[in-house]
């Protein structure tokens, strides 16, 4: 093992800030991460052992012990489960012959849960030895099961690729693009390189003010002016600046960015690029979800193809001095990555810890230096604002929200995908355009969004009313709302918090419980009031957007379907504990081998 | 004497140095803003979120926030004392506090803010998690039941050439303080102490000393935590 | 006016909130003229002959027969009190919390370095024995609790004023020395 880990690390050239792509290694070649390796991981690194551990058991995909020949990570997200999941999970428990959590005895087969793998629109799925399957069912899972017995290869458990770029010799997936509207911007024509070229005759701070002018504001949920951010970044002192764009797309129900990285990954990168210019830096990274592995030969293919095409590496475009690479980070399964800080912490090697703020990541960010991190969907648009100009972006949407914005729908609809949509878009005309009826809700912008009902059908999406980091989970009248939804989201939150502030690492887990105290009917009207009171500590006091959302999934059903909670609550009975005498000594009673008498 | 930067608190007029966080800048104006993940001079964790209080109508904890002229903060409010109450209160049940039993009872950082808080009993429900308690270390054991998770440890305790020797292990509900058994083997006495005396709890422990001070003489017995702030100035 | 009727109990606790009733030194004398105890180990009154004013309970409920008593004293106690840390978060028998049952069981009766004599590995489960919970419960995680007096003991000047200011339906006004959890 010794020298394994020795040319593994070499690899990197002993760099502890490249601790997350070392463990990927170990992790791909060994199945797991051994103590041994940790400790060998630290010698060499010159760090210590607990700093190893403490990335390492951060990660949800580095894993102690081996998962076994194949491992299975099926989704559990609540579209998932409304799409049919737990028949699946069943099928998978039978077959293979132990239950989720485990893996079989002989080693060959791990069946293990995993939070929302980016294919809401093709659930049930999951990931096996990397390679993604879609719309799973019993009969195709024991086939699966039966061809993992046989010990065959998994490319060739594939059998049917998807569409566009999925079926390509680099991708072999059958992962569904499910593009249903396309639009100005984003799924345009677009001739690769033409912003490029255009800007390098330009100013940089014309670029970012072009960029100010368009009001494109950043698309990963928070909305902040992207040009203001580039501002930010090249004004702040220091002699090297980095640009990433955060692909860690890990929000429940969202899948847009895989499209766009399946079908047009040159349009993020050639935003990277712009961005680059713009701020001045030499040094562009992609975090990508480990999720979307699948994609990596391909993309590192593209960015070989575009440094060929000069539109990377040394004097890009033809503009002399113009440098400007990229290089691709992987997770390894931490939704809190997508939080820009986590995410550059992460890219250090580091556990997905959000930074306290100041500073921000745009005068201190990666390596302590100036860092604009911008999500894909907002890199791309700015290569089109760049190719079209401010003027004809802000044609489209309103002032607030300006532009168009792409959308992963998914849940109980006829036709679940990717959309683009110029803001200001009513929501009751998406729900026509998406063949959605009966909807009793729709949770907007995923579990760290809002849940709304029928009366708000008539909002629009835009920065001013209904604002979205990209998604919208359908929910039909026949789902249990708090049950199936409200629940669900509440346990991704548990699973997902990094741990490091109190509130939410301990908050989440009192309101799950509290929750499931009114699912089980033992709920009075004193437990409603105490919810209400605790969510909003969520919002006060913690320090990422993890943390201020992760009561949402509970605080917005409670202000817009408290009928919900009211229904299930004991209503001649003023207050409960919720104690059970005949649940509180059934362990002991079984145990001596005693009948209760209660 | 010009560059001292002037700002307010609950309305009272105070004083910082450049670059000083609110909550040291508050203390020395003998205002007390309660935090049990701080220690003046270690890097602000900002993460047991006590020290929270208002600045211009947003939530920001007192100290990872650096003062700047003419701010207005907001400390003892009804919404911000009952919010740490809450946070005390979530601590006592996400962990295993059994203040009767405990070598930091009495000295106890935790315990203190309760009893400022004067609280009788969490508003949340006990927990009680099964935690596993670490004694592999020559000099110290690491009692993870009572374990805050404040991270002092980690920033504060690193060997001579600057390597970590207390980490965090998993995430969320499931982060625990590890300590480097190679690195803890090597400790000195001093350093040992220096790690038992920088946790605000009973988490960290000096091997085969405990409940040396009696009852009544320890440092929160007669005095609140944060007075002896308070009656400075 | 009639007396107050005070009742107390000790569940799974040492009785040491008890003693800690009977610290208040010579103000027993005062507390007798103030109020009248009903069922209370301190007066050996088993079982409750009149609806009470006040119950003091002191430990936490660790098997069946805890839960009855403490739902007893709530039907017939308009306040309840948790006296001390084993009323209000279990105390030391909840050390044992979070451990499974099977284990706690064999550890006290078949694999315990002081188990001598059970051969036979015979594990008590006649019916007449209360039945043991799977972690000990605070009492307010049971029934509901009014109010709660923290220690271990409480200081018996707590216990003192907290009685004084129920029965007199003063203010209560504590000293910082008095609260404790230890």
């Amino acid at each position: 093992m010794e020298n394994e880990i020795k040319s593994i690390v070499g690899k990197f050239n002993k760099d502890p800030m490249r601790l997350m792509d070392i463990l990927l290694d170990v992790q791909a070649e060994m199945d797991h991460v051994p103590e041994e390796a940790v400790e060998l991981i630290a010698k060499e690194l010159d760090i210590s052992n607990v700093d190893v551990e403490q990335t390492k058991s951060f990660y949800h995909f580095f894993t102690d012990k081996p998962q076994g020949k194949y491992t299975i990570y099926l989704n559990n997200s609540a579209t998932a489960n409304m799409m049919g999941r737990a028949e699946v999970a069943e099928a998978f428990e039978k077959a293979v012959g132990c239950k989720f959590e485990c893996t079989s005895d002989d080693g060959m087969i791990g069946l293990y849960s995993t939070a929302c793998i980016g294919m809401s629109d093709q659930e049930p799925a999951a990931i096996i030895n990397g390679h993604v399957f879609t719309n799973l069912d019993p009969y195709k899972v024991r086939a699966l099961v039966a061809s993992m017995k046989a010990e065959k290869p998994i490319e060739e458990m594939v059998e049917k690729y998807g569409d566009g770029n999925n079926s390509s010799n680099l991708i072999k997936a059958m992962v569904n693009n499910n593009i249903r509207k396309k639009g100005p911007v984003l799924f345009s024509e677009y001739e690769t390189g033409t912003a490029l070229k255009k800007i390098t005759d330009m100013d940089p701070q014309d670029v970012i003010n072009e960029v100010k002018n368009s009001y494109l504001r950043g698309r990963g949920g928070a909305g902040f002016p992207a040009g203001l951010k580039w501002d930010f970044c090249r004004r702040a002192q220091s002699e090297e600046r980095y640009v990433m764009c955060n692909a860690d797309e890990g929000e429940p129900g969202t899948f847009k960015e895989r499209v766009i990285l399946t079908e047009m990954p040159q349009r993020c990168f050639e935003g990277m690029a712009i961005a680059g210019y713009a701020i001045g830096a030499k040094e562009g990274i992609l975090y990508l979800r480990y999720e979307y592995k699948y994609l990596q030969e391909y993309l590192e293919k593209v960015l070989n193809d575009m440094r060929e095409a000069n539109l990377l590496g040394k004097n890009l475009a033809g503009k002399e001095g113009f440098d400007f690479d990229i290089r691709i980070q992987f997770g390894a399964g931490a939704y809190v990555c997508g939080e820009e800080s986590a995410l550059i912490e992460s890219t250090e090697g580091k556990r997905g810890e959000p930074r306290n703020r100041p500073p921000f990541p745009v005068q201190k960010g990666y390596k302590d230096q100036p860092t604009v991190v911008n999500n894909v969907e907002t890199l791309c648009s700015v290569v089109k604002i760049m190719e079209k100009g401010a003027e004809w972006y802000t044609m489209m949407g309103s002032r607030e929200s300006a532009g168009t914005k792409l959308l992963s729908i998914s849940g109980d609809c006829k036709y679940p995908g990717v959309y683009e949509f110029e803001w200001g878009i009513r929501i009751r005309d998406i729900l026509e355009m998406v063949g959605a009826e009966d909807v009793q809700a729709i949770q907007v912008g995923g579990p760290s969004g809002t849940c709304i009902g029928p009366r708000d059908f008539k909002r629009t999406l835009a920065y001013e009313d209904l604002p979205t980091g990209g998604s919208m989970i359908i929910i039909g009248k026949e789902r249990k709302l708090l049950q199936d939804v409200v629940r669900n989201f509440t346990e991704f939150f548990i699973e997902e918090s990094c741990g490091s502030c109190a509130v939410c690492r301990s908050l989440t887990v009192i309101l799950r419980n509290k929750l499931d105290k009114i699912i089980a009917g033992k709920g009075t009207q004193s437990d409603i009031d105490d919810l209400k009171k605790w969510t909003k500590y969520g919002k006060m006091a913690n320090r990422c957007g993890l943390g201020q959302t992760a009561a949402n999934p509970i605080a917005t059903t409670m202000e817009n379907f408290m009928d919900k909670y009211e229904d299930l609550i004991q209503k001649e009975v003023e207050y409960d504990t919720g104690f059970d005498l005949a649940a509180a000594v059934a362990e002991s009673c079984n145990y001596v081998g005693r009948k209760p008498n209660l | 004497m010009s560059e001292k930067i002037k700002f307010t608190i609950d309305g009272k007029e105070c004083y910082a140095e450049p670059g000083q966080n609110v909550l040291d800048a508050a203390a020395d104006n003998g205002v007390y803003i309660p935090s049990l993940c701080h220690v003046r001079g270690l890097i602000p964790a900002g993460s047991c979120r006590i020290c929270n209080v208002k600045i211009a109508g947003r939530n920001m904890t007192a100290c990872t926030t650096p003062v700047e002229e003419g701010m207005e903060i907001e400390n003892d409010t009804a919404e911000l004392q009952d919010m740490r109450k809450a946070i005390v209160e979530m601590l006592f049940v996400e962990g295993n506090h059994f203040c009767p039993a405990c070598e930091k009872s009495g000295n106890c950082e935790l315990q203190a803010l309760a009893y400022r808080f004067q609280m009788m009993v969490p508003r949340f429900p006990y927990e009680f998690p099964l935690r596993k308690p670490d004694s592999t270390a020559p000099k110290l054991w690491i009692e993870r039941n009572r374990c805050i998770k404040c991270k002092r440890c980690v920033r504060s305790i690193k060997t001579a050439d600057g390597k970590n020797i207390f980490a965090f292990r998993k995430r969320g509900h499931e982060v625990e303080i590890q300590i480097d058994h190679e690195l803890a083997a090597q400790m000195t006495d001093e350093e040992a102490k220096k790690a038992a005396d920088i946790c605000p709890v009973g988490s960290i422990l000096y091997k085969e000393k405990g409940f040396s001070e009696p009852i009544g003489t320890r440092k929160f017995d007669k005095n609140a935590i944060g007075s002896d702030i308070e009656k400075v100035v | 006016m009639s007396k107050p009727v005070v009742a107390t109990t000790s569940l799974a606790g040492c009785f040491g909130c008890h003693m800690s009733i009977l610290d208040i030194d010579e103000k027993i004398l005062d507390l007798v003229e103030l109020v009248e105890f009903n069922k209370s180990p301190i007066d050996d009154i088993k079982e409750f002959t009149k609806p009470c004013d006040i119950g003091l309970i002191e430990g936490g409920c660790c098997n069946s027969e805890n839960v009855h008593v403490l739902k007893d004293f709530r039907k017939n106690c308009k306040i309840l009190i948790s006296l001390g840390e084993c009323a209000i978060m279990g105390g030391l028998p909840a050390l044992r919390n979070g451990i499974p049952v099977q284990e706690c069981l064999e550890e006290a009766y078949l694999n315990g370095p002081s188990v001598s004599g059970n051969k036979k590995g015979i594990l008590p489960n006649d019916d007449e024995l209360p039945m043991i919970l799977d972690k000990v419960y605070p009492c307010h995680e049971v029934v509901k609790i009014d109010y709660y007096l923290p220690g271990c003991p409480p200081r018996a000047e707590l216990i003192w004023e907290a009685l004084a200011a129920l029965i007199t339906g003063n203010e209560l006004k504590l000293p910082y020395e008095v609260v404790k959890f230890d």
